[in-house]
C-alpha cells in the first residue's frame, strides 16, 4: 500500500486535501505532503486530482 | 508576533481578510496569518463576481477589475444559445477580478484597520484545552510558535484542516467537489463584455466550461467537473479542457494555468465549536450550482468578525454563544441561498444532454431582459414537467417572495 504524488505534475491546488477522509494530506506551500501512517489508500484523492498527479496503489 | 490575541484568523483569502478587518474595526486585537508567501497567488479562481453584491463589501477599485460584463450566454450541448442580460443572470456575472491584486487589497484593508498580518505563516495544529479551542500552533520560516487567542477563525479554504483539528469533519465526497482546470489565454481578442458557459455531459460532466474575459483581449477559460464523474480511468478536467481548447481556440497562447477544487456540498452540519468558527470555503459555503464562493466567503467573514466581537465582549465563546451569533445568522441568510442552489445542483447533475437541449430550446426566446419569474416558470413547465417537480421547493420559496414583496 502506498501513495505517490508526482510533484512535477501537481498544481498545488489543495483539492486532494479537501476530499481525503483521513486528513492525511497537507498542502504546505507549493508541494503536497502525505502522512503515510494515516493514509488508508482509499484512492479518493487520486480520483479528484484535476491533473492526475496522484497514484495510489493498494 | 505576540503570543496572545483576541482573534486569530487562519487563511488570508477573501473570507479571512474580511473577518480580520471587521474584528479589527471593532477594536479587537487581531492576527491574520497566511501560509503562502504571496497573498492571492497562485490563483484558484475564475474571478467572476456580481457587481451589486461586491459593492456591499468594498469600494470598487479599478486596479483589481479586469472586465465589466453586461451579459452572459449559456450554450446547451446542441449549441442552442440562451442569452441573459445582467440583472437576472444571477450572482456570477458582473466583474471579472484580478484576484492576485484583489486578495492583497483586502488583506491590506485588514492591516489598515489594525490587524497584524503574517505571511509564510502556516497553522499546523490547534491548542485545545478543556474542550475549547484556545489558539493554534504556527510555523514561520521553519520555527514553531504557540499563539493563543480568545477566538480562532478558520478561513483556510478548500484544503481546510482547522475544522478537522477541532473535531468537525469537513472532508468532502467526490460528488461534493467540482474539480477544475483553467487557462488564462491571450492572443484571441476575446469580447470583453460578456461571459460564456457551455454545459453538457460530453464536454463537462456534472459541471460546465466557462469563458470569462480578463481584459486586453484575454480570458479565463476553465472547466469544473463533478468529482464523482471523473477519476482514474476517466478523463480529467485538464483533458476535457484541452479538448475544448483544440476546438474553440486552437491557436490561443496559454499564459497561466490554474487548478483547484470547489466545494459544492451545500451547507454542512456544523461550522463552529467552542472557541472556533469556520468561514468561506473552509465552511463549504460556496454556491453548489455555480461554484461561486468569493462573495459568500466575504459575507461569512463579515458575520464572523462581528460575532467574534459579540462573543468576546460577552466573555462567552462557547459553542452555544457562537451558534447564536454566527451559525444562526449565516444559515438564515447565505445558508438559505446555498440550500436552494443545492436543490438545483442535485437536479442538474442528473439531466441528460437531451434534457438540457430541450430546456435551452424552450428558454431560447424568453425575453430575459424583462424576465419575470412567471415567464421562466412557464417556459420551464413547457420544457420539462419532471424538472419542475424536482425544483418545486424553489418555486414555493419564490412564490413566498412574491407575496412578501406585494405586501
Ligand atoms: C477554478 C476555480 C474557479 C472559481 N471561480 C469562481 C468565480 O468565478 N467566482 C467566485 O465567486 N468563486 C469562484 N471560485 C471559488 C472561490 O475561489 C472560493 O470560493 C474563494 O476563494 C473562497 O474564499 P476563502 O477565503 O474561503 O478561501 P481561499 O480564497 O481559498 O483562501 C484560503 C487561504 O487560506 C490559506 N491557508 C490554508 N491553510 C492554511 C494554514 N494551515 N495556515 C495558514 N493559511 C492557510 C490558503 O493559502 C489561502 O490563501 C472558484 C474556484 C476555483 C477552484
Ligand atoms: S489535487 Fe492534484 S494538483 Fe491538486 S494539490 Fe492534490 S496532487 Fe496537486
Ligand atoms: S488514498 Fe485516501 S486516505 Fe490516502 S491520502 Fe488519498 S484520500 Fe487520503
Amino acid at each position: 500500500m502506498s501513495i505517490k504524488i508526482n510533484r512535477y505534475k501537481c498544481g498545488y491546488c489543495g483539492a486532494c486535501v479537501g476530499v481525503c477522509p483521513k486528513g492525511a494530506i497537507e498542502l504546505v506551500e507549493t508541494w503536497v505532503e502525505v502522512d503515510e501512517s494515516t493514509c488508508v489508500a482509499c484512492g479518493i484523492c487520486d480520483r479528484i486530482c484535476p491533473v492526475g498527479a496522484i497514484e495510489v496503489m493498494k | 508576533m505576540k503570543d496572545r490575541y483576541d482573534v486569530l484568523v487562519i487563511g488570508a483569502g477573501p473570507a479571512g481578510s474580511i473577518a480580520a478587518k471587521t474584528a479589527a474595526e471593532k477594536g479587537l486585537d487581531v492576527l491574520l496569518i497566511e501560509k503562502r508567501q504571496e497573498i492571492g497567488d497562485p490563483v484558484r479562481c475564475a474571478e467572476g463576481v456580481s457587481k451589486e453584491y461586491l459593492k456591499k463589501h468594498v469600494e470598487i477599485d479599478k486596479r483589481w477589475i479586469c472586465a465589466d460584463l453586461n451579459a452572459s450566454y449559456i450554450y446547451a450541448p446542441d449549441g442552442t444559445k440562451i442569452e441573459m442580460a445582467e440583472e437576472i443572470s444571477g450572482g456570477e456575472v458582473g466583474y471579472v477580478l484580478e484576484r492576485k491584486v484583489f486578495d492583497r487589497a483586502l488583506a491590506e484593508q485588514a492591516a489598515n484597520a489594525g490587524a497584524e498580518v503574517r505571511v509564510k505563516t502556516r497553522a499546523t495544529g490547534l491548542i485545545i484545552e478543556d474542550g475549547s479551542v484556545k489558539g493554534a500552533r504556527l510555523m514561520h520560516l521553519g520555527k514553531t510558535y504557540d499563539v493563543r487567542a480568545g477566538i480562532v477563525i478558520g478561513a483556510d479554504g478548500v484544503e481546510s484542516k482547522v475544522g478537522r483539528w477541532a473535531g468537525i469533519d469537513t472532508s468532502l465526497k467526490p460528488i461534493d467537489m467540482e474539480t477544475c482546470a483553467q487557462y488564462l489565454i491571450a492572443g484571441e481578442n476575446i469580447d470583453q463584455h460578456h461571459c460564456e458557459f457551455y454545459i453538457g455531459n460530453e464536454i463537462a460532466p456534472g459541471g460546465y466550461i466557462w469563458i470569462f474575459p480578463k481584459g486586453e483581449g484575454k480570458a479565463n477559460v476553465g472547466i469544473g467537473v463533478l468529482g464523482s464523474k471523473t477519476g482514474k480511468f476517466k478523463p480529467r478536467p485538464v483533458d476535457y479542457l484541452n479538448k475544448f481548447m483544440e476546438k474553440k481556440f486552437p491557436d490561443a497562447r496559454i499564459v497561466e494555468m490554474v487548478f483547484g477544487g470547489v466545494p459544492v456540498s451545500g451547507s454542512i452540519e456544523k461550522t463552529s465549536t467552542n472557541g472556533l468558527m469556520l468561514i468561506g470555503d473552509a465552511a463549504r459555503q460556496s454556491d453548489p450550482i455555480t461554484g461561486g464562493g468569493i462573495l459568500n466567503a466575504m459575507d461569512a467573514g463579515k458575520l464572523a468578525g462581528e460575532a467574534a466581537y459579540e462573543a468576546i465582549s460577552a466573555g462567552d465563546v462557547s459553542l452555544q454563544k457562537l451558534e447564536e451569533v454566527y451559525e444562526k445568522p449565516w444559515r438564515t441568510t447565505l445558508g438559505h441561498d446555498i440550500d436552494m442552489s443545492l436543490i438545483v445542483k442535485n437536479c442538474f447533475i442528473n439531466l441528460s444532454d437531451e434534457d438540457l437541449n430541450s430546456l435551452a430550446y424552450s428558454l431560447k426566446d424568453v425575453k430575459f431582459e424583462r424576465m419575470s419569474l412567471l415567464d421562466l416558470l412557464q417556459a420551464l413547465f413547457k420544457a420539462n414537467k419532471k424538472l419542475l417537480w424536482d425544483l418545486r421547493v424553489l418555486f414555493k420559496d419564490a412564490a413566498k417572495e412574491v407575496v412578501k414583496n406585494k405586501m
